[in-house]
């Protein structure tokens, strides 16, 4: 028996959905690594929690996903056997988990998309993808404050808590332009009904992550010339690393279930 | 022919009565990870209806990524089939949106006395852009199960399950847990 990789519809509405449900999941993937390394027992738990939501998110979306190509695909197949490149998550979720300061900073700036984009997906023309939204709109709110909790304590409580959370600041800024690149799939996306462009959602990431910063007393970084290409199945070095650790078990033991 | 002196399955009663009866079974079946409180308590159960010859029981997952959801939905057609209301089937529907307003006051005393600090009003949702996490200072003062004393405070935004906070209480010392209103 082999495991062999399936190839998923470029069809816009598929491809929009992939990118969500990517995005949550591979998010999900790094934060669990944190279970058992936290720094304190609270955050430990918090950390897996978050994951916990989010793939419960992923589940839901990768299923509709595999519901509106057509295929048969299940959220197992699509999570388990697509290679690398048809993976469509953005790359600043895939970046290694780096220390404490550089998982917050990421979390509130992935959970403030995410919450914006639930809001808007909380009326999509597609009656399931609503549903699915107006649920983790409530879990995207906890995580984005719980998250911005935590880098204003940093960025606004010790030297060398300060330096981390700048550092990982500058690190995770470059990787800010792709989320709001515009392309067909949002343009489709945005026709139809089902969803936002990203691009739109901009104005309003900005101000919130500009008020997150400031309560930090945190300068915004500059915008970077650098353009990562994650939403468009080309990642980072980092990428396949991930995949091969979680695909490991359903690669090796095809159809394997608990 | 005596036809109606047959003893009749349960599954046969009138269309009403097997409703009322599936109420009654599901209002039996804890919660997996809260056993303190039924599955009807925290409002998980949001119909019951006659579909074809079987009952849909209609099932809303508190969590997106709560872990007990394949759980309930196994204990709730257990339940139904053990008595004799079978066959059943299980939806999920995820509109509209569980919240802990639907947590019932018989929940909520149950809760509070296994030890866990009901959930409260709703927060104030999309007014604000951004709400940070209230600290003991600003939030409204959450009682202590035990002993009823205000003077409490959040340890952690996360705890044992998604749904809950963990707090510790000034007074009696002691730590618990709080249902998050959601």
């Amino acid at each position: 028996m082999q495991a062999i990789s399936i190839h998923i519809s470029q069809d816009p509405a598929v491809q929009y959905l992939l990118r969500i449900g990517d995005t949550c999941l591979i998010l999900a993937q790094r934060l669990s690594e944190w279970c058992g390394h936290g720094p304190v027992l609270e955050e430990d738990i918090a950390l897996s929690n978050m994951a916990l939501d989010l793939v419960g998110q992923a589940r839901a979306v990768l299923t509709r996903a595999g519901q509106i190509e057509g295929c048969g695909h299940d959220e197992d197949q699509l999570a388990f056997l697509r290679d690398e490149r048809d993976y469509v998550n953005v790359t600043l979720v895939e970046l290694p988990r780096g220390d404490f300061a550089f998982t917050v900073v990421r979390n509130a700036m992935v959970a403030t998309l995410l919450k914006l984009l639930w809001e808007r997906l909380a009326t999509s023309s597609d009656k399931e993808l609503a549903a699915i939204a107006g649920k983790a709109l409530k879990e995207a709110r906890y995580h984005q404050q719980h998250a911005a909790d935590w880098v204003v304590r940093l960025g606004d409580g010790t030297a060398e808590s300060r330096r981390r959370t700048e550092a990982a600041l500058k690190t995770l800024w470059r990787y800010t332009p792709e989320l709001f690149v515009a392309d067909a799939v949002d343009e489709a996306a945005h026709a139809t009904g089902l969803g936002p462009r990203w691009a739109d959602l901009q104005e309003a990431w900005t101000g919130e992550m500009a008020q997150i910063l400031a309560a930090a007393s945190l300068a915004t970084p500059n915008e970077s010339a650098f353009r990562s290409t994650g939403k468009q199945g080309v990642h980072s070095e980092h990428m396949g690393y991930i995949l091969t650790e979680m695909q490991y078990l359903q690669r090796s033991f095809p159809g394997g279930v608990w | 022919m005596m036809a109606e002196a047959v003893a009749r399955p349960d599954a046969a009663q009138s269309p009403d009565a097997r409703i009322a009866r599936a109420w009654e079974v599901l209002d039996g079946v804890p919660d997996p990870e809260v056993p303190a409180v039924s599955v009807c308590d925290l409002g998980i159960v949001r119909d019951v209806r006659l579909a074809g010859e079987g009952l849909e029981i209609v099932l809303t997952p508190t969590y997106s990524g709560c872990p007990a959801t394949e759980a309930i939905e196994r204990d709730v057609l257990a339940a139904i089939e053990a008595a004799g209301l079978g066959p059943a089937h299980a939806t999920l529907q995820r509109a509209p949106a569980w919240t802990t307003e639907w947590i019932t006051e018989r929940g909520r005393a149950r809760l509070l006395a296994y030890g866990i600090a009901p959930p409260g009003p709703l927060p104030p949702g999309t007014e604000v852009p951004l709400r940070f996490m209230p600290r003991a200072t600003a939030a409204p003062a959450l009682a202590c199960p035990r002993c009823g004393s205000l003077q409490t405070e959040r340890l952690s935004a996360f705890g044992s399950t998604a749904c809950k906070a963990l707090y510790r209480c000034m007074a009696c010392r002691e730590p618990f847990e709080h249902f998050k209103p959601l």
